[in-house]
């Protein structure tokens, strides 16, 4: 008796035939279990986690955000070197509403993420027809100027920044904050790019022009990708403003620029679950490595060549292939 | 509509890129239901005076008018929102996607919207059936296919769909018989004439010189940028400037 492998694409069955996928439990329990994956993964490790590894968690869902809204961006054509203008703006709105006016952090989030969302988006209005590595160049220099702009002038605070501010009532809170919207941001964003709204976007960093000649106006679309992003990358630095219980000029640092990028190339781009979970290593990793000290760096660059050298396509896209696929032995005669 | 006015009018438009010049002072009229024929020899500008009509290229010089509408400098969205469609003579699918999803990027055009009412209704249908009209059977399930896995003659025909998803009452068709066989043309010609029965204005820039001829009202050549004739078919290839200028040239 023979035996060979065998290989069957479940994904395939499952999401080709829509309804009847339903049909059967086991097809249910094979959809669900994946998105049931980040949403017990998030909120069901806070009583396990010591305050430390709590305040890593609340950190890293930072960056996850961050590069979530990275992602977005990346799927309209529009490459970011420069999230930390959307963080730094987000955090400086916070700020100042918190320091002049007293506002809760209930006020300042919401108003922080619209306002953030508006004022990033007219600050690269004037750039969005820039294709590529020159809208890319333009994001990467903004919030350095930004950031030397308040030391000169010395508004908000100049070089002390914005400190005192109103935190969290307990880390508990603030943890479930952000990992909500860490979750609101991944299953909408996956919604809004599988729908046919997603389509278009997608059709525009495929190829521009053949979605121009369909009578659409890309500009307009490009603008409303980049307020999204811009939004959520706000949120990101309104909240961590309210952690920190300060707003300043590290808001523009470059970290909050270059860790969504790595994570959505280890995670994988374009599938937002990919640069979540890419974030989920770094960031731990990261503070993992503190202990190694000058030679942490080292070691942090060396995990990210392994990484991208073994899994070329992003942790996530390998996932998702080998679970829908799997193999199995066959006997053949 | 009326008759005096022409569907499509351009007056001495230019565009050169560079020191090239492209399209030299080219006018031409276009009335409502009309099958206008574009040809000559390559980078003659036929191209080139697509993407001025389109909007894809701004003019340096001259006049385009719709419906009596000055449509000079317009971005292509607005353009295809008056009814303006075309195909790009080099395909441009989006290769990731199955064949019919292809469509529902100008199915969910402003245009497409307004004309339906207000709604879009459900898209993947209609995109079904407008490839099954340029002849994706339906049995064999073409049009599920990713775009990247078809050969040219579908792609072709692809591109005429999402032209057509728009419900245009100009198309433009540029060079869409090129790389394609015989059998191939003959089986897309009906399309085309059911296009025109429906009422339609068409421009189809054509080197099959004689599949063209049979199907325009009017034909129109360009070389090196120029109108050098308009007529018939058998008036312009009698004429000395075009044979000069196909006798000058490789190809054809
Ligand atoms: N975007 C462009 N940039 C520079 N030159 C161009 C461009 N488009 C067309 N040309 C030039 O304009 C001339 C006409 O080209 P085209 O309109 O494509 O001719 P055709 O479609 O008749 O073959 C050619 O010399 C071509 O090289
Ligand atoms: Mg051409």
């Amino acid at each position: 008796m023979k035996r060979r492998k065998e290989r069957i694409d479940r994904g395939i069955k499952a999401r080709s035939e829509d309804i009847f996928a339903l049909s059967s439990y086991r097809e249910m329990f094979y959809l669900l279990v994946p998105r049931a994956i980040p949403v017990v993964g998030l909120l069901g490790v806070a009583p396990f986690l010591s305050p430390y590894w709590k305040e890593v968690f609340i950190s890293t869902a930072v960056y996850a955000l961050l590069a979530i809204s990275w992602d977005l961006l990346i799927s309209a054509g529009l490459v970011s070197l420069g999230q930390s203008l959307f963080y730094g703006i987000g955090s400086y709105v916070a700020g100042a509403l918190n320091y002049y006016w007293g506002w809760s952090p209930l006020f300042t989030i919401p108003v922080a993420t619209l306002v953030g969302g508006v004022l990033c988006t007219v600050m690269l209005l004037p750039v969005l027809r820039l294709r590529g590595i020159y809208f890319a160049m333009v994001t990467l220099v903004l919030p350095l100027m930004l950031m030397r702009l308040v030391e000169a002038t010395r508004i908000l605070g100049g070089t002390e920044g914005l400190t005192g501010l109103t935190p969290f009532p307990n880390p508990v809170t603030s943890f479930y904050i952000i990992q909500i919207a860490l979750l609101i941001a991944l299953f909408g964003f996956r919604r809004i790019i599988d729908s046919d709204y997603g389509l278009v976007i997608r059709g525009i960093n495929d190829n521009d022009r053949s979605v121009m000649s369909a009578g659409i106006n890309i500009y307009w679309y490009k603008t409303q990708i980049l307020f999204l992003g811009a939004s959520v990358g706000s949120f990101a630095g309104a909240f961590g403003t309210h952690v920190d219980m300060f707003a300043g000029m590290p808001g523009f640092a470059l970290d909050y620029s270059l860790l969504p990028v790595a994570s959505a190339v280890v995670g994988g781009m374009g599938t937002f679950a990919g640069p979540m979970i890419g974030a989920f290593i770094l960031v731990p990793l990261s503070e993992v490595l503190r202990a190694l000290g000058a030679l942490r760096i080292v070691f942090y660059g060396l995990f990210l060549v392994v990484f991208i050298v073994a899994l070329p396509e992003g942790i996530f896209p390998y996932m998702q292939r080998k679970y829908h696929q799997f193999e199995r032995w066959v006997e053949i005669e | 509509m009326n008759d005096l006015i022409p569907l499509l009018k351009t007056s001495g438009v230019s565009k050169s890129f560079g020191g090239v010049l492209a399209v030299a002072s080219v006018s031409f009229e276009l009335k409502e239901g009309e099958l206008l024929g574009i040809i000559g020899p390559n980078g003659s500008g036929k191209t080139t005076l697509v993407n001025l009509v389109t909007g894809f290229v701004k003019p340096n010089s001259g006049r385009i008018e719709y419906r009596g509408k000055n449509i000079t400098g317009w971005a292509p969205y607005k353009i295809v929102s008056l009814g303006i469609a075309r195909t790009f003579q080099m395909v441009r699918p989006f290769y990731q996607l199955p064949a019919f999803k292809n469509l529902i990027v100008p199915l969910y055009s402003p245009r497409v919207k307004k004309l339906a009412g207000g709604k879009y209704g459900d898209r993947d249908a209609v995109a079904l059936d407008l490839l099954e009209e340029v002849g994706f059977e339906r049995d064999a399930h073409v049009s599920y296919k990713v775009a990247g896995s078809l050969p040219q003659g579908y792609l072709k025909r692809l591109e005429l769909a999402k032209s057509m998803a728009l419900r245009p009452d100009l198309v433009i068709l540029d060079e869409l018989f090129s790389g394609l066989s015989l059998a191939e043309v003959a089986s897309i010609v009906p399309i085309i004439e059911k296009l025109r029965f429906q009422g339609k204005a068409i421009i189809m820039i054509e080197h099959r010189l004689k599949e063209l001829f049979r199907i325009a009202d009017r034909v129109m050549v360009l070389n090196y940028g120029k109108k050098i004739a308009e007529g018939s078919g058998k008036e312009v290839m009698e004429d000395k400037a075009v044979k000069n200028a196909y006798l000058g040239s490789e190809t054809e």
